[in-house]
């Protein structure tokens, strides 16, 4: 368990690495509520981005990417929703994306995906 | 990142129509997406074509994978794109060069393992591909035979998708395979187990049997039980000649699109012989389904002979069903997803009993039905059904004495067979440049005008239709049917003789 815990943050780190070198600014990491965790809130000039980060030590039980489902998605929506009824700033637009890692050859690999839906 | 594109085939009615799959990996959720018009077999090709890429080891891309189908307005239904979607996507990610995938048809169902199951109508849809000049059809081997059957195409059969990309990735040689050089030894050895010769002392019906077979003309038979209507019926096949190649190609076909063919014989060169039960339904003997339209009965014992025994007891509106095929030789059907056209040109050969009771009616006292009931019986046949039927028999109980005086007259089906074709040769040569070949099919206008027999020879036909007992249509079938007599005679114009033998065929009075 603490392995696995331990995966996951290494992986956002490195997302949010790789999301402050894509020119994007970190808001809040693993912000939560009573309906569930948001794993990365960053803006991208005036939109607000909710990141989910999905790390895979390997993709034997199917890869990181596909491992992110229509549901999920939603979900990061509504969380965006309540989110941002909490702040007084206003974005121009809300976008969800997905950052996907996996462990290969004892590096990760990284897939981005804007605007997923 | 990429789209790939190939072809494949879907069938409407009997007729191939082609397909284009495309497939685009791009950027997106990873997924896989099936657009145009998908029928629940065709959506599960996802799970299918997904599993079966895995599990030949090729990757499958982590990337959003759209399948697309065109044209987008025909409804696509069946598992038999599973290849060409599969074939698409390894295009689009990559694996085998998109140039290789776009030219040849792909047609198959994908086992879970990658192996290639074998598909019902890859008959029409070849020759559906075969529209196209010099087309490459890949089907599954185990339908390499049927596939074969089309002329001027070239058909790679494979065995399992590994197969098929080893092929599509290296170059022109075509895959190995079993090599099936001689598909066609063993099919026709076991057909005729039953013979004309097994039915004794009903030599009026015997011979209506045999203008039957000459000229294509349908026949009722009515008689107690027991004096071998159905054995008479089931005969009819063995007095008929083998199909000519085009016409055995369309009857496998049908019987392809209905999933019927025998595994073991590609092509069916013997005329079909269907015998619904009489429970059946409309959809069953004209043909039906909700979404996938499949031939009926009557499609299925096209260029064969439609047996229902029992006549009386079909459902009327399914007896009254039989009208459209018999007029025009192709059946019509129209469901929500379109209305779909099979050819239906066959011999029908209906058998009754007089009652219900179907006791004897002679004087031992054996059958209780009241005229009434045996009026409304027979009523269930239509006047309109029996204005289209050619000939009219009585086959009544023999006495012990007459089956014996029969027992020397009786012919093999060979020696009928004999002459049945050599009638049959004879109107062929006569309609040398028409495209009928039997006198069944020749057209009212050209019965009144290169076909009509002398004014002295319609005499006894002309009387009659004056007198009412004959309808317009009779008239003609009963001058078919004398050309068929003609034929069988030998002669080369029908003369009295072979009218009033025709009409009285029609009018049910030779018994």
């Amino acid at each position: 368990m603490a392995a696995r815990n331990e995966l996951g943050r290494h992986g956002e780190q490195l997302a949010a690495a790789y999301l402050q070198a894509e020119g994007m600014t970190i808001i809040e990491r693993n912000w939560r509520c009573r309906y569930g965790e948001i794993d990365i809130i960053a803006e991208d000039g005036p939109n607000l981005v909710v990141v989910e980060v999905k790390t895979r030590s390997s993709s034997s039980h199917g890869t990181a990417l596909e491992s992110v489902r229509p549901a999920k998605l939603a979900r990061l929506r509504v969380l965006a929703a309540r989110w941002l009824a909490g702040q007084p700033r206003v974005f121009a637009g809300v976008r969800v994306d997905v950052i996907a890692l996996e462990r290969f050859a004892g590096d990760f690999s990284l897939r981005h995906v804007r605007g997923a839906s | 990142m990429a789209v790939a594109r190939t072809r494949s085939v879907t069938l409407v009615g009997v007729t191939g129509r082609t397909v284009e799959v495309e497939a685009d990996v791009g950027n997106g959720m990873a997924g896989i997406h099936l657009i145009g018009l998908p029928d629940t077999a065709l959506s599960e090709a996802r799970e299918r074509v997904r599993s079966a890429v895995v599990n030949s080891r090729y990757p499958w891309p982590d990337a959003r994978i759209t399948v697309s189908l065109f044209p987008a307005s025909l409804p696509k239904r069946g598992s038999q794109f599973d290849l060409a979607i599969a074939v698409a996507i390894l295009g689009a990610a990559g694996f085998v060069p998109a140039e290789r995938v776009a030219g040849p048809f792909f047609l198959g169902e994908l086992g879970l393992d990658g192996r290639l199951r074998p598909v019902r109508g890859v008959l029409p849809a070849v020759l559906g591909a075969a529209e196209h000049p010099e087309v490459t059809v890949v089907v599954p081997a185990a339908n390499a035979a049927e596939a074969a059957l089309v002329p001027d195409v070239k058909v790679v059969p494979v065995a399992d998708l590994r197969q098929l990309v080893e092929w599509l990735r290296r170059g022109d040689d075509p895959p190995r395979h079993p090599v099936q050089d001689a598909p066609s030894p063993p099919r026709s050895a076991a057909v005729p187990t039953v013979d004309l010769a097994d039915v004794v002392g009903q030599p009026v019906a015997r011979r209506a049997l045999e203008v039957c077979a000459a000229g294509n003309h349908n026949l009722w038979m009515l008689g107690p039980p027991g004096t071998g209507k159905t054995l008479l019926a089931e005969r009819l096949p063995t007095l008929l000649p083998r199909l000519h190649l085009d016409h055995a190609l369309e009857v496998t076909a049908i019987h392809s699109v209905a999933g019927v063919l025998p595994p073991d014989s590609p092509t069916i060169d013997r005329p079909p012989f269907v015998s619904p039960h009489h429970t059946a339904t409309a959809a069953a003997i004209i043909g039906g389904g909700s979404t996938v339209v499949r031939p009926g009965a009557v499609s299925l014992a096209h260029r064969g002979v439609l047996f229902m025994d029992e006549a009386p007891e079909f459902p009327r509106h399914v007896l009254d069903s039989l009208r459209q095929p018999l007029e025009s030789g192709k059946v019509t059907v129209a469901r929500s997803a379109g209305s779909v056209t099979f050819p239906a040109r066959f011999i029908l050969v209906l058998a009754a009993n007089p009652c219900p009771c179907a006791q004897p009616q002679d004087q031992s006292g054996g059958c209780q039905c009241t005229p009434t009931l045996r009026r409304r019986y027979l009523g269930r046949l239509s006047g309109p059904l029996l204005d289209r039927i050619d000939m009219k028999v009585t086959v009544a109980r023999s006495s012990r004495r007459e089956l014996m005086a029969d027992r020397q007259f009786v012919e093999t089906s060979a020696t009928v067979a004999a002459r049945v074709l050599l009638a049959r040769e004879r109107a062929a040569a006569r309609f040398d440049g028409t495209p009928w070949r039997t006198n069944a099919e020749i057209p009212s206008s050209a019965l009144h005008t290169r076909f009509r027999p002398s004014e002295a020879a319609m005499k006894p036909i002309t009387t009659c239709l004056d007198s009412g007992t004959l309808s317009a249509r009779g008239l003609d079938r009963v001058v078919r049917v004398a050309w068929t007599l003609t034929d069988l005679a030998g002669k080369d114009r029908p003369d009295e003789a072979e009218t009033s033998a025709a009409l009285a065929l029609w009018l049910g009075m030779s018994g």
